[in-house]
């Protein structure tokens, strides 16, 4: 192994220009001559849009230029596309009205862009913003899923099919669901929300679209997770700009989540109007602004049923869910609730016959797409909160009832009924690891020393399996998805030996120029100090899929190793020459290409030399030149999965809420960087914990959004988490040849139900079933003090 | 437009500003120091913390005539050429930061609270830092570092 390669704890390549504060974040950015915009947008949740009066604005101070939907349309600017097609239960499109890049006819919710002012400062364009004249005629609203679905409910998109709802799909056996259920010895219930969330990444979306009008090349900076998505979306179907004329570059960025994935009105604005105006264009999102117009996650609103027989195995599941989308479909969203939901409902369980339904539903609120996790934190959060549930009911142990149910570890690869082939896993690892880790057995002692102080402790265990990487293409593109899953690495060795990969991945915070580097290191012998890591641009890069759900190791990693597979392929071949040897015959290990049976060898960098001054090169039948490109389309998703055990403290005078412990035992795969991955747990589990005791996005009935800054959205914070306990118990992936899975959203998916499941046992003596995520200190207050416990029921 | 006069990381510096302009804006777009970030517009997040005449300060709070004749220190004053500073190496070992987007105000906060505590506790780390908010690491690394930073620091003085 090489000393920085595969397991090495290296510390990170790209940490020095982030600490020194010389990161390249979007809005670091300043283009010559540049003008800046200011969008106006909806104080309405709903309402008709009138006439728009600009003439007051574009006379003031330094306005360049003021533009409305009206000016978009002609110049024929498409609406922003969705790119995953879900199809209802009769085999009926969903229903997928168009989504303007700037309001037309009508605004749809809180934050939906009206107009933009462009001028010499920001301040200037903010000015002139409050001189516009906006018709808007208030009509009823609705934010919440169950008002949508009402008769007589207001139609967030007039002339829908089928009132608001977009879609109403489902998956699995509803007849072998329903004999399950006649058989059941008991049936555990559960109605449950699973809160909606706002991602908050800590760099605020920002863009600038510049226009060369001496070449008509576009360029857009971007705050994106997927450079090269955004390039195709808002190329071919906004902006109808080949993608040999535009060029997207997503620098430094800080932080996504998800909420960078997608293509926003803001990119196609800003480079439009750059060719309008002249001059680039730049735009930064303000911290409310960013809660207005960044996609939110979750918002699920579900019904479900376990059957279990007498023993405690289960027998069936069904679910019947309610997903709120928002005003419009964002890029990935109907997705979610779909194909990265409903098809992890068997959990790691045996559970024979599943049945799920989902009703899409508009409203007048921001869209919902994908929040780290995406649909697999619901997938989990309420089948955990279910199982425990079910524990209560056969009166089981929480442990007990869990491995009565695991899907055995010499089943796989095991086929769920709801369409997933989980292809490797250990769950009785991940569980008997977590509860040594966390000291589950010496709880009830704790739980009694804690009572002694007159708090209230309780302990909650959650096991998962998510899926990562989506794929494969043919199989996602079947399901609905209107683009690749594939992921594409460009190895260029330098004639002197260094080499720099450019992979269509994107990192936020990951830290792919170290992980991608040890990949490197470990299999061409190489330092890291020679190897660079090149992603954002799409004038570098060949192409890619960008990064989200876990992907860019278990797919663009990939990608990496099979480009290198041709890098040293074409390597041997040029030993083979230079050393008048066989092709058969040529070894290659730490960095050093032998004859087998000799003591001739070269060093990598002289075969990269030789490549790039072909003197002595087999030039009639290899090309000169060291430099390949791979694309890497998966067999199968990645399944890593786990247990998180969370313990926490109730203080019942004040209600609050404090997590004493947690544990996270994970299977992740092979670990290349056991510090970025730990990094990655941690990370997640605090958004996690975040979800479970801190964070709502809260509307009201009209749509108003009640948490819309730092000072209402509750963002976790260092004094509200613990420091965590955190370990792998790894099985391989056995279609990839890392054998890796992907780290990035299991702290989130594991840790919410472990959290609440620990809350509802802390409060078991309270009668408390069930408590709705954020459990706050008002409403266990309320459970503790003032015997309102239906409440929270 | 006021003239407003500072020194930022040892330069005397002016510039011509609107009255309603914040240090942080000045900062960033009239000195091109763009080490300071904007992550929120409520005084929440601290991702643009400097000290000023050595107190750190959420420069978003703060108008640039109010730090007239001030001595202010940002992110980028921080290391000695290619050399970090104890604070900023303690976050490199420790996996203090991931999208580095909230470290600047992170480092710069951390290293007032080492010059009052050189051997902070978690809770005190924890307490101290509740004005920086950070999305990616859970605060568990920067709570690592800091303490090994302030540590770092104390044996360096």
């Amino acid at each position: 192994m090489a000393v920085d390669g595969i397991g090495a704890a290296v510390r990170r390549k790209e940490d020095f220009r982030f600490l020194t504060g010389r990161g390249n974040y979007t809005d670091d950015i300043d283009r010559p001559n540049q003008t800046h915009a200011y969008i106006l947008r909806s104080q309405s949740a709903h309402a008709r849009l009138g006439k728009i009066d600009a003439s007051k604005a574009l006379k003031a101070p330094g306005v360049v230029a003021v533009f409305t939907g009206a000016d978009l349309a002609a110049d024929n600017v498409g609406g922003l596309p969705c790119g995953w097609g879900i199809k209802n239960k009769d085999g009926s499109a969903m229903h997928e009205p168009p989504h303007p890049v700037l309001a037309v006819g009508k605004v749809r919710h809180v934050g939906d862009p009206i107009a933009v002012v462009i001028a010499e400062t920001l301040a200037q364009a903010k000015d002139a913003a409050e001189l516009l004249k906006v018709e808007l005629s208030d009509l009823p609203a609705i934010s919440q899923v169950r008002d949508a679905i009402k008769p007589g409910a207001p139609v967030v998109h007039d002339g829908g099919p089928n009132g608001n709802i977009s879609f109403d799909w489902h998956i699995g056996d509803a007849d072998a669901v329903a004999a399950a259920f006649k058989k059941a010895h008991k049936v555990a219930k559960i109605d449950l929300v699973n809160n909606r969330l706002v991602a908050n990444a800590m760099e605020p979306r920002a863009a600038i679209g510049e226009f060369d009008r001496a070449t008509g090349d576009y360029t857009l900076y971007t705050t994106s997770q997927n450079p090269h998505v955004i390039r195709l979306l808002m190329g071919a179907f906004v902006l109808h700009i080949p993608e040999a004329k535009l060029r997207v570059f997503a620098p430094d960025v800080g932080g996504g989540f998800g909420s960078k994935i997608y293509h926003y009105a803001e990119e196609a604005l800003v480079t439009w109007a750059s060719a309008k105006v002249g001059r680039p264009v730049k735009w930064t999102a303000e911290r409310s602004e960013s809660f207005l117009s960044d996609a939110h996650g979750r918002d699920h609103v579900s019904h479900a049923e376990l059957a279990l027989d007498k023993d405690g195995k289960f027998l069936a599941l069904k679910v019947s869910t309610l997903s709120n989308m928002g005003a419009y479909l964002s890029t990935f969203a109907p997705a979610i609730p779909t194909y990265l939901y409903a098809t992890l409902l068997a959990g790691v369980y045996t559970t024979p016959a599943i049945y799920a339904e989902v009703k899409a539903i508009f409203t007048n609120t921001v869209p919902v797409d994908a929040y780290r996790g995406a649909g697999r934190p619901e997938a989990a959060f309420l089948l955990e909160r279910l199982v425990d549930i079910a524990a209560a009911e056969m009166g089981m142990d929480r442990v007990e009832i869990r491995k009565r149910n695991f899907i055995p570890t010499n089943a796989f690869p095991y086929q769920t009924p709801v369409a997933l082939q989980y292809d490797s896993g250990d769950y009785f690892a991940t569980l008997d690891g977590a509860l040594k880790l966390s000291e589950y057995s010496g709880f009830e002692a704790r739980r009694a020393e804690a009572k002694k102080r007159g708090k209230l402790r309780g302990i909650g265990i959650s096991t998962y399996v998510e899926a990562c990487g989506i794929a494969p293409s043919n199989i996602a593109g079947a399901l609905g998805a209107r683009a690749g899953l594939f992921e594409c690495a460009n190895v260029r060795v330098h004639p002197t030996g260094s080499v720099t990969l450019f992979t269509g991945c994107h990192s936020h915070g990951q830290g792919h120029e170290t992980t991608y580097a040890q990949l490197i290191a470990e299999r061409l012998g190489i330092g890291l100090d020679q190897i660079e890591v090149s992603h954002g641009d799409t004038n570098k890069i060949p192409f890619g899929m960008g990064t989200y759900g876990s992907r860019s190791l278990a797919v663009g990693g990939t990608a990496v190793v099979k480009a290198l597979d041709k890098i040293v392929a074409k390597a041997k071949k040029i030993a083979a020459h230079l050393m008048e040897a066989a092709e058969a015959d040529i070894e290659f290990k730490d960095g050093k290409f032998t004859v087998a049976g000799t003591d001739k060898s070269k060093a990598f960098g002289e075969i990269a030399l030789t490549a790039y001054v072909p003197h002595n090169f087999p030039l009639e039948t290899l090309e000169p030149g060291l430099d390949e490109t791979a694309f890497y389309d998966p067999k199968n998703f990645t399944f890593p999965g786990g247990a998180h055990i969370c313990e926490v403290e109730i203080d019942p005078d004040t209600g609050v809420t404090k997590v004493v412990n947690f544990t996270a035992v994970d299977d992740v795969g092979r670990v290349i960087n056991p510090m970025i991955v730990e990094g990655q747990v941690h990370g997640g589990v605090a958004q996690g914990i975040g979800q479970a005791l801190l964070e709502n996005c809260n509307y009201d009935d009209s749509g108003q959004l009640r948490s819309g800054s730092y000072m209402d959205y509750t963002m976790p914070r260092a004094d509200d988490l613990p420091s965590f306990k955190v370990a792998t118990a790894i099985t391989l992936c056995t279609h990839n040849p890392l054998g890796v899975k992907g780290v990035g959203e299991v702290g989130a998916i594991g840790s919410p139900p472990a959290v609440i499941n620990a809350v509802v046992d802390a409060l078991k003596d309270y009668g408390v079933r069930h408590i709705d995520m954020p459990a706050t200190p008002q409403k266990i207050w309320a459970i503790c003090n003032s015997g309102r416990r239906a409440a929270a029921e | 437009m006021p003239k407003v006069s500072m020194t930022v990381n040892g330069k005397s510096v002016s510039a011509e500003v609107e009255s309603r302009t914040l240090l942080v804006q000045m900062l960033r777009d009239k000195l091109g120091m763009t080490g300071t970030h904007v992550g929120c517009d409520t005084s929440q997040c601290g991702a643009c913390v400097v000290h000023v005449d050595g107190k750190s300060v959420k420069s978003c709070t703060m108008l640039a005539v109010q730090a007239e004749g001030a001595k202010v220190t940002t992110i980028e004053g921080l290391a000695t050429g290619n050399e970090l500073h104890p604070m900023q190496a303690a976050f490199k070992e420790h996996h203090g930061l991931q999208c580095g987007f909230c470290t600047p105000g992170m480092v710069m906060s951390a290293v007032e609270l080492a010059k009052h505590n050189s051997n902070p506790s978690e809770h005190d780390v924890r307490e101290w830092l509740e004005g920086n908010i950070c999305r990616c690491t859970g605060y568990h690394n920067i709570v690592k570092s800091v303490q090994a930073g302030a540590k770092a620091m104390a044996a360096a003085k």
